[in-house]
């Protein structure tokens, strides 16, 4: 569990980045926290593994602080994806996944063979091991940032963003199989993204982020979309976009769902 | 041709005083420059005093330079110290602009991948900050050979034997193939280090290649 | 430092300088020499630059040619000239002018080269000649590099300046020369002091030209009339 404790964190100049936030991610779930850009939501999660340290209140993992922990080694056991991978472009693909076990002390050829799993895991070929970086794919990209993370199989996740770079496509299936691997993994997953499409599709529960950290709203996708809490979340998820109003319609005898203007989505199983 | 038989052991012996000259100078450069270069990128405000002032460096023409080491180091005159603390002056003036233009060049987003994998301040410099600034570097790096190779050659004025000393020599007893074998070995010398350096670059950084492959 | 303050002590004796042949001749026919390189080398090395630039055509031999001058040793140069030429000023103002060129030569094509094409294509559909399109659009732009390269000519010539004293009797660089025969050490000492000092004065007023340059061509950019959607830059 990780838990934020009043939190708050000023810039050099004195202005807050993040502003006495509190909230807990439950073990094995995933928590998405939803914000525009420059809400403080990168801050928040850097809070976890040391990358920014709060100006005041506490983080705790399992309720001990992280600033009593070492930073570095805190880091090691702890998953991190970045935006586009993060990968490192010198290395190779299975280098890449193979660092942080290397740095945990595995042998090279442990680290190795556990990194040609983690290829597996993602669902990624083996014959792309020796490749580099900028020889991939921005989604096998992404899908190495995650084998990455997963290496070491830390018990929390970290993810900045990490499908804000690829194309709409290969955003949805990357979603989906993140969604099958959390299924069996259950890893506790803090994510940050600026696309509500995105929390709704990936959350166990929600955290609405509006200016300097202060949480608009929290809880399950089916609550944050059907009990809006007040005019910026109902503004921020959309509900009043055509997308989100669907209605059926008949066609021929089978039941369509369309949107607000007419244009179909889907047919309705019963 | 008839001086160049005559004179092919003067020629070697002076190629190699004159490569005992320019590579430790290289050498010192490279050391002496990597750090500051990568504090310059490090602490914000450093940077541009730091860049003024070898740039006030690259600006001293050389022969004076020559005379005036020697006097405020007491060191002799036509010591090869003089000549190699000379030359390192110049490398470490290019040298130092270019280790901080490569570290800025090195992507933020891999550096700040490195700290969130766990990697310690002294272990990122060498695995992720040093490997990846290696590209930019090497053109630094590559001026830095072809113009000390040159620059060595100024030495020989003031008695300092390198393959100037063809210059010198040549030009006082008026043997213009002296002169012309001094300009084409040093020349050639220039070409060989920096095909070294290209042929260095490229064992160092076979990420580059594939970027471009593809 | 006993020699250093020998040295001072005869920069500061007035018949040091006033003397026939002394420093003040020396320093002028220093001047002289660099401007007059120089001046001569950019009239036929910038036209040249720009309108390689302005075609496209060329650079990558211009490029090549400009960084294997650097591999060529000035005093190489200088001394087979002086064996062709004879002892005069001839050989090392020739040497100068072959040196001041790839500089030159670079900084005005790679200035012209780096003006944004939109610019320049922009600059075509509204009608500009081609002469207008370099006068009024890619001169301007390009000026902050072309004075770059003008001033490492400058340097590398008040520098190599020098060195001439080796085949001719000019300029400052007779002080080291005399001076290291003679072993008149003040003497050669300061002579060293004053190139290094005509240097930096010449680097300094070209930091400063660019400078005070820096801050108006933001309004320049401005007046110069591209009918163009462009975001500042």
């Amino acid at each position: 569990m990780i838990e934020f404790d009043r939190v708050t964190k000023r810039y050099a100049d004195g202005s807050p980045a993040v502003a006495d936030v509190s909230f807990t991610v439950p073990s094995h779930k995933t928590v998405v926290l939803v914000g525009s850009s420059g809400s403080g939501k990168t801050t928040l999660l850097r809070m976890v593994n040391r990358m920014v340290d709060p100006t005041s209140g506490r983080v705790l993992i399992d309720d001990v602080d992280v600033t009593t922990m070492d930073p570095v080694r805190l880091r090691r056991s702890i998953g991190y994806v970045l935006q586009s991978g993060g990968l490192l472009p010198h290395r190779t693909v299975v280098e890449n996944i193979a660092i942080v076990p290397r740095l945990n002390g595995a042998t090279r050829p442990d680290a190795r063979e556990r990194a040609l799993t983690m290829l597996d895991t993602v669902g990624l070929d083996r014959d792309l091991a020796s490749r580099f970086p900028a020889q991939l794919s921005g989604g096998q990209q992404q899908r190495v940032g995650v084998a990455r993370a997963l290496a070491s199989d830390p018990n929390i996740l970290l993810m900045d963003e990490p499908f804000g770079a690829v194309d709409p496509i290969v955003r949805r299936s990357l979603q989906h199989e993140l969604r099958e691997l959390q299924r069996t993994l259950g890893k506790t997953i803090l994510f940050v993204t600026h696309d509500i499409d995105e929390a709704l599709a990936l959350a166990d529960e929600i955290i609405i982020v509006a200016a300097h950290g202060a949480i608009a709203q929290r809880g399950t996708p089916t609550e944050i979309l059907t009990r809006p809490a007040n005019a910026f979340v109902a503004e921020f998820v959309g509900v009043d976009r055509p997308e989100r109003r669907l209605r059926l319609a008949d066609a021929a005898g089978v039941e369509v769902v369309t949107d607000a203007s007419g244009r179909p989505i889907g047919t309705l199983e019963r | 041709m008839k001086w160049l038989n005559q004179n092919v052991g003067s020629l070697l012996e002076l190629t190699v005083a004159h490569l005992a000259l320019a590579v430790p100078a290289i050498l010192l450069s490279l050391v002496i420059a990597v750090p500051i270069g990568w504090t310059a990128q490090r602490l914000r405000w450093a940077r541009d005093p730091a860049l003024a002032l070898v740039g006030v460096l690259y600006a001293i023409p050389s022969l004076p330079l020559f005379v005036l080491v020697p006097v405020v180091l007491g060191i002799g005159i036509r010591s090869s110290a003089n000549a190699i603390i000379v030359l390192t002056v110049y490398a470490t003036a290019i040298m130092v602009r270019s280790a901080a233009d490569a570290f800025s060049s090195v992507p933020l987003e891999a550096r700040m991948s490195a700290t969130a994998i766990g990697y310690s301040t002294w272990h990122r410099f060498w695995s992720v900050d040093l490997p990846l600034a290696i590209p930019v570097m090497l053109a630094g790096l590559r001026v830095v050979v072809v113009s000390t190779v040159s620059l060595v050659t100024v030495g020989s004025v003031i008695g300092i034997p390198s393959l100037g000393t063809l210059f010198t020599d040549g030009f006082q007893r008026g043997i213009v193939a002296e002169v012309a074998a001094g300009l084409i070995v040093t020349v050639l010398i220039a070409l060989v280090l920096d095909g070294i350096c290209i042929l260095a670059g490229r064992a160092l950084t076979p990420w580059a290649r594939a970027a471009e492959a593809r | 430092m006993e020699l250093l303050l020998q040295a001072f002590s005869w920069l500061l004796t007035p018949e040091s300088w006033t003397q026939q042949g002394g420093a003040l001749q020396r320093l002028f026919e220093h001047l002289g020499v660099t401007i007059g390189v120089v001046a001569l080398s950019a009239g036929i090395a910038l036209p040249l630059g720009v309108m390689i630039g302005h075609t496209r055509r060329w650079t990558t031999a211009v490029a090549l040619l400009a960084g294997a001058a650097r591999a060529i040793p000035t005093l190489g140069l200088l001394t087979l000239l002086g064996l062709a030429l004879g002892i005069g000023l001839g050989a090392p103002v020739l040497a100068l002018l072959v040196l001041a060129a790839p500089p030159l030569l670079a900084g005005a094509y790679a200035g012209v080269q780096a003006v944004d094409p939109e610019a320049v294509d922009g600059a075509r559909s509204v009608g500009m000649s081609e002469a207008e399109i370099i006068r009024s659009v890619e001169l301007p732009l390009a000026l902050p590099v072309i004075v770059g390269g003008i001033r490492s000519a400058t340097l590398q010539v008040v520098a190599t300046a020098t060195l001439a004293a080796y085949t001719s009797d000019t300029g400052l660089g007779r002080y080291i020369f005399s001076g290291l025969k003679s072993r008149d050490y003040p003497e050669l000492i300061a002579g060293s002091l004053l190139v290094i000092a005509l240097a930096l004065l010449l680097d300094g007023s070209f930091a400063l030209l660019m400078k005070s340059r820096s801050r108006a061509p933001r309004s320049d950019r401005q007046t110069t009339t591209i009918p163009l959607e462009r975001n500042p830059s």
